[in-house]
C-alpha cells in the first residue's frame, strides 16, 4: 500500500518532457493552433469548466462536476450490475457441470458480439437516458468478471475443497468460505478489466445516445470546434477512469491483504 | 470393539489419459479399534493415500465396504478429522480461523471460535502465532495448525497421510513426539500413513505393511514396547530387517500387471 502512494519524481520526467514538447510544438505554429490546442489553453478551458472561472467553455462552464458525476454514476451502476450477475453466475457456472452445460453455450455465443453493437436495440428499449448506458456498461463489464469468476472457481485447490468438507462444510458453506475467497484474486483481474470497458463504454454510449456526461461534451465540443475542451474532456475521462482503478486496487489490497506480497507487486 | 472396518476394499482408478484402469488397491480387510495407533507403510504407488482417503470419504471404494463406527463411510465428515501431507490451509484466514474452522462450519460466534481455538493453539505449541497467515509461517508450523484443526473437531479418528513427510529430519523427530504427547493425552484413534520404516516403528501400536502393484497388505505387525521407544536397540533392528525383507520380495512382479 505505501508503495502504490510513494514518491518518486523520476516518474514525472516524462509527462513533463512529453507536456512541455507538446506546448512549444502547438506555439511554433507548425499546425494551427486551433487543430492541437497547447496544453496552457486546454488547463484554461478543464479550469473554466471545473470552477467556471471566465465562461470561456461557454453553456459547460462550471459544470464538470455534474458532467462527471453523471458519467460515473454510470458506470458504478452498470459496473455493480455486471460485477453482481457476473460473480453469482461465474460461481455456478465454475461449480456446476449442470450449470456450465446448460448456461455456458448461450453466454459464449453472445460474448463475441462486440458491446457497442448492441447500441441500436439499447436505444429502442431503453430511450436516450441512463438506461442505455448502464445496458452496455453491464454487457462490457459483464464477461470479464464472469470469464474470470469461472477460472478462479475451476482452479480452486481441491485439497482446500477437501479439507474443508472435512471440517464438515455443506456444499453452500464450501462455496461461501472456500471457493469465493479462493477464486478472489481471479475475480478482481476481471474487475479490473471490468472497470476500463466500464468507461469506455459510457463514453462511447454518451457519444451516442445520452445528452450528459464527460462523453456528451466530449462530442458536443467536437462539433462547435473547441478542441482544447475534447482535449479536456479525454484527460477528465483518464483521470477518473485512473481512480476508479485505484478504489477497486484499494479495496483488492483489503481483501487479498493475505497475500501479501505477491498481489501488489509490480502494480501501482 | 472396532472403530474402523475395511473390508474386502478393491479400489480401480479409470486413468482417462491413457484409457485404461488402474487397480491401486486389491481386496484390503483391516481392523482398527478405538484409542489404536496404526501406521501404513509401504513403498509410494501402493495405496496408502488411496486406502486413507477412502476412509475419509473422499474417495469411494470400488467394491468392499469401509464402516467407522458402525455406519457405512458416504462421504467426507467432521467426524474423521485428516491431516494432510501438504498442511492444505485456508491462506485467507489467520492461524485461529483456520484451527476454528470446523466452528465456523457450524455457525459458531467468533467469541467461542477464538477461545477454542486458542486451547489447541497452545496445545500445537503454536502460542503467539494466532494471528498469523500461513504463508507467514514454516512448514512445520503449517502442519502444526493442521493437527490443531483436526483436534479442534475432537473426531473419533484421525487420518494423517505423510503429515510430517515434507520437513527436515529434526523437526520430524519433534512433531513425532509431540504427536505422541497430545495422542496420549487426548486419545483418539489415528491412522497414520508413511513411507518411512523408523517413523512407522516409533509411533504405531501396529504397522501395517503394504505392497504395491497390486496395493495390498503383506503384513500387520504388533509393536508391543511402550513409548518414548529407542528405534536404534537390537530389538527393532529385527523388526526393521523383517520389514525390509517383506517391503523387497514385493516388487518383484513386472510393472505392466
Ligand atoms: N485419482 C487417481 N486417478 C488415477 N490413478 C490414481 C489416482 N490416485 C492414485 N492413483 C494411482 O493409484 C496408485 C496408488 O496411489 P496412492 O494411493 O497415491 O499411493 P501412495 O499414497 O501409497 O503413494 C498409484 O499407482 C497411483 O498412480
Ligand atoms: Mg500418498
Amino acid at each position: 500500500m505505501r508503495k502504490m502512494l510513494s514518491f518518486r519524481p523520476e516518474r514525472f520526467v516524462v509527462p513533463v518532457l512529453i507536456l512541455v514538447g507538446w506546448e512549444l510544438f502547438s506555439r511554433s505554429g507548425a499546425l494551427p493552433p486551433a487543430l492541437l490546442p497547447a496544453p496552457s489553453t486546454v488547463v484554461v478551458a478543464w479550469a473554466d469548466w471545473v470552477f467556471g472561472i471566465d465562461g470561456n467553455t461557454q453553456n459547460y462552464t462550471g459544470h464538470w462536476i455534474g458532467d462527471a458525476a453523471s458519467s460515473a454514476w454510470r458506470v458504478a451502476a452498470g459496473f455493480a450490475l455486471a460485477a453482481l450477475v457476473g460473480i453469482m453466475l461465474g460461481v455456478a457456472i465454475g461449480w456446476s457441470r449442470f450449470v456450465e452445460v446448460t448456461i455456458e453455450p448461450t453466454l459464449q455465443m453472445l460474448r463475441p458480439i462486440p458491446p457497442v453493437s448492441w447500441i441500436p436495440l439499447a436505444i429502442i428499449w431503453f430511450g436516450i437516458a441512463d438506461k442505455p448506458a448502464i445496458f452496455l456498461v453491464f454487457l462490457g463489464a459483464f464477461f470479464p468478471v464472469l470469464l474470470n469468476t469461472i477460472h478462479g472457481v475451476k482452479t480452486v485447490d481441491r485439497n482446500l475443497i477437501r479439507a474443508g468438507a472435512m471440517a464438515g462444510a455443506d456444499q453452500r458453506r464450501l462455496l461461501r468460505h472456500i471457493v469465493l475467497p479462493a477464486a478472489m484474486p481471479s475475480i478482481f483481474a476481471g474487475l479490473r478489466i471490468a472497470i476500463g470497458s466500464a468507461w469506455m463504454l459510457t463514453v462511447t454510449a454518451e457519444m451516442v445516445a445520452v445528452k450528459s456526461g464527460v462523453g456528451y461534451v466530449l462530442w458536443d465540443s467536437y462539433y462547435f470546434l473547441r478542441y482544447d475542451i475534447v482535449i479536456a474532456a479525454m484527460a477528465s475521462i483518464g483521470l477518473l477512469g485512473y481512480l476508479s482503478d485505484l478504489g477497486i486496487r484499494l479495496v483488492m489490497a483489503r481483501v487479498l491483504h493475505w497475500q501479501r506480497g505477491t498481489t501488489l507487486q509490480g502494480e501501482g | 470393539m472396532s472403530n474402523i472396518l475395511i473390508e474386502g476394499v478393491t479400489k480401480i482408478y479409470a486413468d482417462k489419459a491413457r484409457g485404461r484402469e488402474v487397480t491401486a488397491l486389491t481386496e484390503v480387510s483391516l481392523e482398527v479399534r478405538r484409542n489404536d495407533f496404526v501406521c501404513l507403510l509401504g513403498p509410494s504407488g501402493c495405496g496408502k493415500s488411496t486406502l486413507l482417503n477412502m476412509i475419509a470419504g473422499f474417495e469411494k471404494p470400488t467394491t468392499g465396504r469401509i464402516v467407522v463406527d458402525g455406519i457405512e463411510v458416504s462421504g467426507p465428515g467432521a467426524d474423521r478429522g485428516v491431516v494432510f501431507q501438504q498442511a492444505n490451509l485456508m491462506p485467507w484466514l489467520p492461524v485461529w480461523e483456520n484451527v476454528a474452522f470446523h466452528l465456523k462450519m457450524r455457525g459458531a460466534m467468533k467469541a467461542v471460535r477464538r477461545e477454542q481455538a486458542q486451547i489447541y493453539i497452545d496445545l500445537v505449541g503454536l502460542t503467539g502465532f494466532e494471528n498469523h497467515y500461513p504463508s507467514e509461517l514454516s512448514g512445520g508450523m503449517n502442519q502444526r495448525v493442521g493437527i490443531a484443526r483436526a483436534l479442534l473437531m475432537n473426531p473419533g479418528v484421525i487420518l494423517m497421510d505423510e503429515p510430517f513427510g515434507a520437513l527436515d529430519e529434526q523437526t520430524r523427530m519433534d512433531m513425532q513426539t509431540e504427536l505422541l504427547r497430545i495422542w496420549e493425552r487426548s486419545q483418539g484413534t489415528i491412522v497414520f500413513v508413511t513411507h518411512g520404516i523408523d517413523e512407522a516403528l516409533t509411533l504405531g501400536d501396529r504397522v501395517v505393511v503394504m505392497s504395491a502393484r497390486p496395493g495390498r497388505i503383506a503384513e500387520v505387525l504388533p509393536i508391543d514396547l511402550p513409548r518414548p521407544r529407542d528405534i536404534t536397540s537390537p530389538h527393532f533392528n529385527d523388526v526393521k530387517r523383517h520389514i525390509l525383507s517383506l517391503l523387497r520380495s514385493a516388487p518383484a512382479e513386472p510393472a505392466a500387471a
